[in-house]
């Protein structure tokens, strides 16, 4: 299922303002990938650009190319909305449709692609995507209540499972721990643990910690000063990022100098 | 921490005088409400009252009352339901034009022309439908007739003045769709942007993202934007009395010359002309509008609690 993601000298842009500049990254397949650095360096805005949901901005727009298993993300027989049902995301904050029941929360990207299935089918699904989310035994008796009523850690696990239910290529996750507590953070990097397995994870975080726990490689994203785009300083695997990294500016970051 | 602490009933939380300025003028005005309300209703019962058991002979009807307000209540809520039907959906799609599908500087003026709509007098309106619409409409009643007169609704005969209820409720859509359209905005544009970036990014198209994020969120909402619409429908008066040429009939027929009347417009054309009981029999259906009015609210709250854990406010 999982597919690589090969980005080359990507520019992204919101109107005229260039926001991020000549970003060169490959990711591999059933790996995680953090993205780490400052506020504002690009690090959510690059992320969007891989499912294409910075266009939800008007005027947004990019440059270069970024190639899924070869095929061109930005080809212009490409929909964005294809784009976005292969490659799944989760946000910041925990998103679960407020109207509706965990049960209907995973299943909605189902209901999108407006299959018609059998309530075993269904069943099966949910429960499959509840498991891999580490959900399942926590709400497997309340699955018709709205999924508001959950925790903030088990409505990101709910925002997972609806992620997933869909089997997309790719999870790119946005800061997914940032409104959690250090509990349910650790479950949920547990969980990216166990994803990588069957999906190429991207991550974008802001704490580093977190870069070194549950990533294969780390990207290190910086600007160089206010209104100027931000650049892909380094990346690497995380060891080395974390322990002999090859830029100054990566070094200062990681010890906590700046940033 | 003194509050929590010391549980003496004597020593009272500061009192700001802003706070109780404030405080007073909003109490105040939410007593006005319930006080203007009440005095109505006790107006409408105190004085309807006698109508209400009034013997045939002594008012110009010459019927009992509630064979005299029957038809004039199915009128009203034939005419006002007719309305709405036409009015709320083409409310809900010019609202999530203008809020999600329109560039933002079109979607505003366009909202801004919209929002005109509801500065016109309903005097106009009802000067409009007569002169204009119902002409235009007399053609394609006739073709309803021919085509679909198999359908208790377009039986027929036709109308040659085209001053029929479907016109009436025409114009109504028309007069309630900026009120409707107005609120649905506000509320589509409120819409959590999470919730919409939730849809997008599960792969929805635009109109999916509408029904999987902003409808339901909205849905409390376009109920009540709907029930505002239905009360202006159903207190209407001016545009009716001068479109409907009216016949106190009870007929689901909406295309033919005999049609209902409507209470407002009922108590506008005849209460000119009314004295003595019949005047309090006028007020009685007054108040018989007053109490559907009150009962449609009701039952629109009651819709929208019914769902409440669902609604995105938790």
């Amino acid at each position: 299922m999982a597919k690589s993601i090969d980005v080359s000298d990507l520019d992204i842009f919101y109107g005229d303002f260039l926001a991020v500049e000549g970003v060169t990254i490959p990711i591999a397949a059933r790996s995680v990938t953090a993205f780490i650095g400052p506020s504002g360096c690009g690090k959510s805005t690059f992320l969007r650009s891989l499912n294409r949901m910075h266009e939800v901005i008007p005027g947004a727009r990019v440059d270069g190319k970024v190639l899924i298993d070869g095929e061109d993300l930005y080809g212009s027989d490409m929909d964005p909305v294809n784009v976005r049902r292969m490659i799944g995301m989760v946000f910041q904050r925990p998103n679960p449709f407020p109207t509706m029941s965990i049960y209907d929360n995973v299943l909605a990207g189902q209901k999108l692609n407006s299959k018609r299935m059998k309530k075993a089918e269904s069943d099966e699904i949910v429960e499959r995507s509840l498991r891999s989310a580490g959900l399942w035994a926590e709400v497997k008796d309340r699955l018709n209540r709205p999924g508001s009523g959950l925790s903030g850690g088990q409505q990101q696990r709910l925002c997972i499972a609806r992620a997933i239910s869909v089997q997309p290529e790719v999870l790119l996750m946005d800061e997914p721990c940032s409104a959690l507590d250090p509990i349910s953070t650790s479950i949920i990097e547990d969980l990216i643990h166990e994803l990588k397995t069957e999906y190429t994870i991207v991550i974008v975080t802001h704490n580093m910690q977190q870069a070194a726990r549950v990533s294969d490689e780390t990207a290190f994203f910086n600007l160089s000063g206010v209104g100027k785009p931000g650049k892909l300083v380094e990346v690497g695997r995380t060891e080395k990022i974390f322990s002999n990294p090859e830029d100054p500016a990566t070094e200062a970051y990681i010890q906590g100098r700046f940033g | 921490m003194s509050t929590s602490t010391a549980p003496d009933a004597r020593t009272k939380p500061v009192q700001r005088p802003g706070d109780r300025v404030f405080f007073g003028l909003s109490y105040g005005a939410a007593l006005l409400i319930l006080l203007t309300l009440a005095g109505v209703a006790i107006f409408l019962t105190v004085e309807g009252i006698p109508g209400i058991t009034a013997s045939p002979d002594e008012v110009k009807s010459g019927e009992r009352f509630l064979p005299y307000v029957g038809p004039l209540v199915f009128g009203t809520l034939l005419a006002a339901v007719i309305a709405m039907i036409i009015a709320v959906p083409v409310a809900i799609g010019v609202a999530l034009f203008i809020s999600h599908y329109a560039p933002r500087r079109l979607g505003a003026t366009f909202g801004y022309i919209i929002d005109l709509l509801a500065a016109v007098p309903s005097v106009v309106y009802g000067a409009w439908g007569i002169a204009f619409l119902a002409g235009q409409m007399v053609p394609i009643y006739q073709w309803l007739e021919d085509n679909l007169g198999f359908i208790p609704l377009f039986a027929g005969p036709a109308s040659a003045t085209g001053r029929t209820i479907f016109t009436v409720a025409i114009v109504l859509a028309l007069m309630i769709l900026p009120i409707v359209t107005a609120i649905c905005r506000e509320i589509f544009l409120q819409t959590p942007r999470l919730h919409q970036e939730a849809a997008l990014a599960l792969g929805a198209t635009r109109w999916e993202m509408a029904r999987l994020a902003i409808f339901p969120y909205a849905r409390s909402g376009i109920v009540s934007a709907a029930m505002l619409g239905l009360g202006r429908a159903l207190g209407e008066t001016m545009a009716v009395a001068m479109v409907l040429s009216a016949s106190g009939v009870v007929t689901f027929n909406l295309i033919s010359p005999t049609n209902p009347s409507t209470i407002a417009a009922n108590i506008a054309l005849s209460f000119p002309e009314a004295s003595g009981l019949s005047v309090n029999a006028l007020i009685a259906s007054g108040l018989v509008l007053f109490v559907i009015t009150f009962v449609v609210n009701f039952a629109a709250r009651a819709i929208v609690d019914r769902r409440k854990e669902f609604s995105g406010a938790n």
